[in-house]
């Protein structure tokens, strides 16, 4: 379990994988990615009860990365985290390679589902979760959401259910970046804690940048009990770069040379 | 086939823990006694079946072995993603299971009819389909599907379902049931339309022709052995079904031929391309769309004269 400082380096790291995966894969969706980068590091390095030589034990913790677009965030984390070798994100998006625009199935150890069409994680999460209660385990079950994808019906459905089974073992997160692919997503959403505790999930509201914040969340889980938890973390668009911040554009356009330079020059703290 | 289903799941949640049922509230009852012989391994999912079959396949990456029940329509087509996605892209050994294939649900109106699913199942990767002929295939089927090692699709008749094979029977997935031989034609029935072609082949003995009539439950993967023998020694193939002619296994037989480079006669009969805006229950349903024994002994009969003359 790493301090929260180290976990902030990492935050760092994982947005550097994330730019230059994008910019050498020439992808879309680099600020959905960048927007959980913090959520990531501090899940990976700090909160999951996970070990990269033993990717397949049944008592680990399980993370869902429901947001499937996002994974570049998910991809860097699992190399930064030790699953497997750093140089396999050279595979993103090229012809041929392990690693997808979306993850596929088993596709590199550490991912544990194939998501890419919204609404779907939070189901196989609780599948899981209840699994954990059947079979007698103890691990926990993470389900990282973006707030778009809460226009779902699937997930609301999943929110009932979970609640009803009195799932403690399963955890929300909501990346809140206000953005879906084509506009704002707070005029449909709010009062979105709300939703979440209507649904009989017990919640927290935090920063999803501020690190010491994301682990003290996550670290109390669950908030009650007898349920499950959601943590509706407020995140901003492409954070840590600048010029990609709260800027639809990076939904879609991948880094050129001179962006990846500048993105990188900022991330990796240097003056321009 | 609904009560054959129940006693073959608790044969099998019996000598395997991993067994898990999941419905999309639907069956009252009868899942009761289940439900208490088998505590924390049945749930009521709730009327939400794309939840319902995410949550199946969470479990079978869980090291479960779920079942997931609804009718049909809502078994398969509302939660169709799910199925592609959760279950056969990741292999996620989940039973989805369909009651009320055909017309079983007639009277309740094409919103519970099942016409459509075995074409969108059997177009799915790693998707296995099965559909029994009897209440005993019914309940071996639902055995089998316990040891298979992937996504199983299991479509069910409803209750009442005719009986056509007297026990013991021997049931594998992917092998089809030759249920009487015969060298005049092959009569390949699968589902709730298989003693509708044991009727047919019945009527047909009368006139002289004797039909080999085989149970193809499994729709996908076919028996390609079987079917080649059948080409060999009969000649003729006629394919009987209660689901509509496009996609199910009369187009599965045909695509088979087809990519074989085999000629030889098929005729399919199933339903027509159209929804029923007339209420009936399922022998009228059946009936308007010629998926009688006689009306289907009657077009084989003229189909082997005229096959013969050309």
């Amino acid at each position: 379990m790493a301090a929260a400082d180290s976990v902030k380096e990492r935050a760092q790291a994982i947005r550097a994988k994330i730019v230059r995966m994008a910019h050498a894969g020439k992808t879309p969706h680099v600020a959905s990615a960048l927007s959980c980068a913090d959520v990531m590091a501090a899940l990976y390095f700090n909160v999951l009860r996970i070990d990269p030589a033993a990717p397949q034990d049944e008592g680990r913790d399980r993370f869902i990365l429901s947001k499937g677009h996002g994974c570049m965030a998910l991809y860097a984390a699992l190399a930064e985290r030790g699953f497997f070798p750093a140089g396999i994100l050279d595979e993103y998006a090229r012809d041929g390679g392990r690693l997808a625009e979306h993850p596929a199935p088993h596709c590199v150890p550490g991912v544990e589902a194939a998501t890419g069409s919204l609404g779907h994680g939070l189901s196989l999460g609780a599948g899981l979760a209840l699994a954990a209660k059947i079979r007698q385990y103890s691990y926990r079950v993470f389900v990282l959401l973006s707030d778009a994808e809460c226009a779902e019906g699937s997930v609301w459905e999943a929110a009932l259910f979970a609640s009803a089974q009195g799932l403690d073992n399963l955890v929300v997160v909501v990346d809140y970046n206000k953005y879906s692919a084509m506009g704002a997503t707070s005029p449909y959403l709010e009062p979105l804690m709300e939703k979440w505790k209507a649904f009989g999930w017990s919640c927290l509201e935090i920063d999803g940048h501020r690190v010491d914040d994301i682990i003290a969340a996550l670290s109390r889980v669950p908030f009650e009990p007898s349920q499950p938890s959601a943590v509706i973390a407020h995140t901003v668009k492409g954070k840590g770069v600048s010029f990609m911040e709260n800027d639809l554009e990076w939904h879609y356009r991948p880094p050129n040379e001179h962006d990846l330079t500048r993105a990188l020059d900022e991330i990796e703290g240097r003056q321009p | 086939m609904r009560n054959a289903f129940i006693r073959g799941l608790t044969a099998l949640a019996e000598r395997d823990r991993r067994v898990v049922l999941l419905t999309g509230d639907l069956g009252f009852k009868i899942f009761d006694d289940f439900a208490a012989r088998f505590p924390g391994r049945f749930y009521n999912a709730g009327v939400a079946e794309a939840n319902m079959i995410g949550v199946a396949a969470g479990l079978a990456l869980g090291g479960l072995k779920p079942f997931a029940y609804s009718i049909v329509p809502f078994a398969t087509l509302r939660c169709l993603e799910q199925i592609r996605n959760d279950i056969c892209y990741q292999e996620a050994p989940v039973t989805v299971v369909g009651v009320g294939g055909g017309y079983s649900y007639g009277a309740n109106g094409p919103t519970h009819h099942a016409l459509e699913d075995i074409a969108v199942m059997r177009c799915l990767p790693n998707m296995t389909v099965v559909c029994p002929g009897d209440p005993l295939e019914a309940e071996l089927a639902t055995l089998a599907a316990g040891l298979h090692a992937g996504p199983l699709y299991l479509r069910l008749g409803r209750a009442g379902d005719a009986a056509v094979h007297i026990p013991p029977l021997s049931f594998s997935i992917g092998r089809a049931i030759v249920v009487r031989e015969g060298r005049g034609c092959a009569l390949i029935a699968t589902g709730s339309a298989l003693p509708v072609g044991v009727a047919a082949a019945d009527r047909l003995a009368i006139e002289g022709i004797d039909c080999r009539v085989v149970s193809m439950h499994t729709v996908k993967p076919l028996d390609e052995a079987l079917l080649r023998g059948c080409v060999k020694e009969c000649g003729a193939l006629f394919t009987i079904e209660e689901h509509s002619l496009i996609g199910g296994l009369g187009s599965a037989v045909g695509e088979w031929l087809a990519a074989n480079g085999i000629g030889c006669l098929l005729r399919s009969y199933g339903a027509s391309d159209r929804f029923a805006h007339l209420c009936g229950g399922q022998e009228y349903l059946r009936r308007r769309e010629a998926l009688t024994a006689d009306v289907i002994a009657a077009s084989v009969r003229d189909a082997l004269k005229e096959w013969v003359r050309c």
